[in-house]
């Protein structure tokens, strides 16, 4: 594998030498990752990158910065190739950024600069960052009957006390000892996740809680994917009654658009939508503990009533009741109830029900 | 010195002061009125209503018949203009001159008598119709000081005259009070015209400098020295050729007034209404004579002296309904180009200099010429507003810049086509100059105060295509400008880039750096002026 990777970088800078010896202007094929390119495929169930590209030019004052910087890039990660050593992305920014001479011009300025050209890299190679070994943000826990093995240390998902193990970027080492589990409740919120986690909740209903705490960041997406493939685990997703909360739903479910080109690895096609809804406002009696929702959040559930991944009648007529009612319901809604109606009552109640959106 | 006198006469007969009485009631009104008290009345009409702006049309009224008198003796003007503070308010004005000078006689009636002249009626384009001239600047100083005006004159025949000259407003004559002719032998020729008047002096965008400055670039084959209030000016020569010497033409009908036709036939000298038609007036022949007076329903051999008020009615409407060609264009003399982009590298120093000479236009049967030119860039400040001088038959116009045909022609031009910036109906701003040139055997000006150009809509148009003109060469030169800036900004950046690259590709490929650079500065040169800007390129992969 990591002389597969080292001859794929080589390839690009080679390519890119081709050109120079054929005097040509040099450039770099780079797919386009945004939504014109990507197609959510109905077989599979997931949002992959269709096959349109950019070219990216050395001697064009538009290209010419990105191109120096996606070499700049490329060549680091081959160095780390070379060592065998891993660092994170901002290590990496910090890494390359340097003044440029005589100019008060940096390689690059801020990180958001550097973060793309990372996944331009991993898009042109097919390859993960991780696989570059360069780690992403550590973001999100895990609570529940399962055993694995870290570096060479065994981990009880069961026995970390109140925290939780925290879920690494790269999960592709880790090897699943045993699982002991009926399902895994992945939660958006941290605060619902303590809550579940003191009420034993996982204990009680034999499952497996994850949180991602906002987005999902690779390293749960994969470990969640994992569980469910390996383990045949169902997945329920449990996020605010909003746009943003649904969307994280349809990330961990069908991928994203920014990578939709790792959806394969990422994606959990599987899962269910466990709640919450705007139905459940009327149906769990919230309706005092709702919030009105903002511009952007109308704005984005309109964006998402034309996504394809999201036609389903049932989200469609949750998406239109919160754009006309103009209201939505975070998971503390719940709490308003009393503080253990989520574990007691929500939660077993839609379990019991199988009352998810699909 | 001659030619000064017929358009003072021209200007007092003015076309509005005729309204609603005859060529005869004028005439006699004229006789009778006493000039002092005309002057009194219309002061502030002839440029002499403050003190500030008085002294400015002293120096102006000197300086224009210096300037006319020298070009119509095709002379290459020297000028010398003095003004030394006298007192509170009062100022002595000196202009010297190096043209053809004055006979001893003819002195005291040129600049001693009012309205004196006789060739009225025939129009020729020349810095005239200002005011009423050189006596005009001797009455305000006898009204304002009560001192003479002294005059040394000669012609280079070997003898200097010498007046000390004041003007009997009574009777409107010259009243001479002192007079010498000394035969000293000194070959000289040309005018020193030395007087005292109240006035003010102010350093300001109308005042005396600014305007011996527009002077200079309206008259760019004169050298002028301006010794001031506040310290010597020189305006040196910037081209020793003058332009051609205008010639003379009859009006043209169509262009004429019912009171200025009626004063024609009053001092023609022709002995029928045909013969009058076709001397007095370019572009009528004997038929068209015949057809005019046929369309009038009048006699074609009557005397013009014997016509009843009601006949010279329907001649002047049959007149206007006869078809008639466009008046002789070759009346005009424009500075040109060259002079024109002359007058401005001498007193700006800029990267850009361009001119237009528009072919003559005839508004209301009267010729006219548009000419401009800008000065781009250099030392010009960057980013203030583009200043613009208006001259008319090469006299600068300072005051009620607003009601000018000029200034409403620039600030309706586009210039963000043309490389400068503009926002709204303000004037652009940039580092730039302009200046417009409107040239005419009779300036139509909005006001007797003669500072600013009438907007017929034909005036508007050919100052707008003059600009536009204008404004297309200024555009080539400021977007070639731009090019360079951008493939310099280009250079600047690859040249950063390009190390970055060869030592990544060199990593990649484990190869020395050095030679893919060489590589890469090859491409640069022969690719930089190829690659366009923009997005990445989409295409399939």
């Amino acid at each position: 594998m990591v002389k597969k990777i080292k001859e794929k970088l080589k390839g690009l800078g080679e390519d890119v030498l081709k050109d120079i010896d054929k005097k040509k202007n040099p450039d770099i094929n780079i797919p386009i990752r945004s939504l014109s390119n990507v197609v959510y495929d109905e077989k599979t169930k997931m949002l992959k990158l269709g096959d349109k590209a950019s070219k990216r030019y050395l001697f064009n004052v538009a290209h010419a910065k990105k191109f120096m910087q996606t070499l700049l890039v490329a060549a680091f990660c081959k160095d780390l190739q070379d060592q065998n050593l891993h660092t994170s992305l901002r290590d990496l920014y910090y890494a390359l950024k340097r003044t440029l001479p005589e100019s008060d011009e940096n390689t690059f300025e801020e990180q958001q600069e550097s973060d793309p050209i990372i996944v331009d890299l991993e898009v042109m190679l097919d390859m993960l960052r991780e696989q570059l070994n360069l780690n992403a943000d550590v973001r999100g826990r895990v609570v529940g009957n399962v055993v694995v093995k870290d570096s060479g240390d065994t981990i009880d998902f069961s026995k970390l006390g109140s925290g939780g193990w925290a879920i690494p970027s790269n999960v592709e080492d880790i090897t699943i000892k045993s699982v002991n589990a009926k399902y895994i409740l992945v939660i958006e919120k941290n605060a619902a996740f303590e809550r579940l986690h003191e009420d034993k909740f996982w204990k009680k209903q034999n499952c497996i809680l994850v949180t991602t705490q906002g987005q999902a960041a690779r390293g749960p997406r994969r470990l969640i994917q994992r569980l469910s493939t390996d383990y045949k685990l169902p997945v329920y997703i449990f996020t605010d009654a909003d746009s943003y909360g649904w969307y994280i739903y349809s990330v961990i479910k069908y991928g994203s658009i920014s990578l939709a080109h790792i959806s394969e690895r990422l994606g959990c096609p599987s899962a269910k939508f466990i709640g919450l809804t705007i139905s459940d406002i009327d149906e769990f009696d919230l309706k005092n503990f709702t919030i009105k929702a903002r511009e952007v959040d109308i704005k984005r559930a309109r964006e998402m009533l034309k996504y394809k991944w999201f036609k389903h009648p049932a989200w469609q007529k949750e998406l239109k009741l919160m754009i006309q009612r103009k209201i939505k319901a975070e998971l503390e809604a719940l709490s308003g109830r009393g503080l253990r109606f989520m574990t007691e009552v929500y939660l077993p109640t839609k379990i019991k029900k199988k009352k998810f959106l699909p | 010195m001659a030619g000064a006198s017929s358009k003072e006469v021209m200007s007092m007969v003015d076309e509005k002061n005729v309204a609603g009485k005859t060529a005869e009631d004028l005439a006699k009104d004229q006789r009778e009125i006493s000039v002092s008290e005309f002057f009194e009345k219309n002061r502030h009409l002839l440029g002499y209503d403050n003190p500030t702006r008085a002294l400015l049309t002293v120096v102006k009224e000197l300086v224009d018949n210096s300037l006319d008198a020298a070009e119509e003796a095709r002379v290459l003007p020297r000028i010398w203009v003095e003004i030394k503070p006298n007192g509170v308010n009062r100022f002595r004005v000196t202009v010297k001159d190096n043209g053809p000078g004055m006979i001893d006689k003819q002195i005291p009636l040129t600049l001693g008598k009012l309205l004196y002249g006789s060739k009225f009626f025939r129009l020729r384009q020349s810095r005239g119709q200002q005011g009423i001239g050189g006596s005009g600047a001797i009455l305000y100083s006898q009204l304002t000081t009560g001192k003479t005006t002294n005059i040394i004159s000669s012609t280079g025949n070997g003898k200097t005259s010498y007046y000390e000259l004041m003007i009997d407003v009574k009777k409107n004559e010259p009243e001479i009070v002192s007079h010498r002719l000394i035969e000293d032998g000194k070959l000289w020729h040309g005018l020193k015209i030395e007087t005292e008047v109240e006035g003010r002096y102010v350093e300001s965008k109308r005042g005396i400098t600014e305007y011996m400055k527009q002077v200079a670039i309206g008259n760019p084959f004169a050298d002028i020295v301006f010794d001031g209030p506040s310290g010597k000016l020189k305006f040196p020569r910037g081209a020793n050729e003058l332009p051609p010497l205008p010639k003379e033409i009859t009006p043209h009908p169509h262009g004429v007034e019912l009171g200025i036709f009626r004063r024609m036939l009053k001092a023609t000298k022709s002995r029928t209404i045909a013969s009058f038609l076709t001397n007095d007036f370019s572009r009528v022949g004997a038929g068209t004579a015949k057809e005019i007076c046929k369309l009038a329903g009048i006699d074609p051999k009557i005397s013009p002296k014997r016509l009843e008020i009601t006949d010279t009615e329907k001649i002047f409407k049959a007149v206007k309904k006869v078809k008639l060609m466009r008046p002789p264009l070759d009346c005009l003399s424009p500075l040109g180009e060259d002079l024109l982009i002359k007058g401005l590298k001498k007193e700006f120093n800029a990267e850009f200099y361009a001119a237009i000479t528009r072919p003559p236009e005839v508004y209301r049967g009267n010729p006219f010429q548009i000419e401009c030119a800008v000065a781009y860039g250099g030392e010009l400040p960057l980013d203030s507003q583009v200043e613009l001088f208006r001259i008319t038959n090469r006299v600068p116009l300072l005051y009620q810049e607003g009601d000018c045909a000029i200034t409403k022609a620039m600030l309706g031009t586009d210039w963000r086509r043309y490389g400068l910036q503009k926002s709204g109906r303000s004037m652009p701003t940039g580092p730039a100059v302009i200046l417009v040139h409107f040239a005419s055997v009779w300036v139509p000006f909005v006001s007797e105060s003669k500072q600013a150009i009438s907007s017929y809509p034909i005036i508007i148009k050919e100052i707008k295509l003059a600009l536009q003109e204008l404004g297309r060469r200024l555009q080539r030169h400021v977007s070639g400008k731009r090019r360079v800036e951008m493939q310099q900004r280009r250079k600047q950046i690859f040249d950063r880039y390009l190390p970055e690259v060869a030592n990544a590709v060199g990593k990649l490929t484990s190869k020395k750096p050095e030679p893919i650079l060489k590589k890469l500065k090859v491409i640069m040169k022969k690719s930089t002026g190829v690659v366009v800007d923009g997005k990445e390129d989409k295409g399939k992969a």
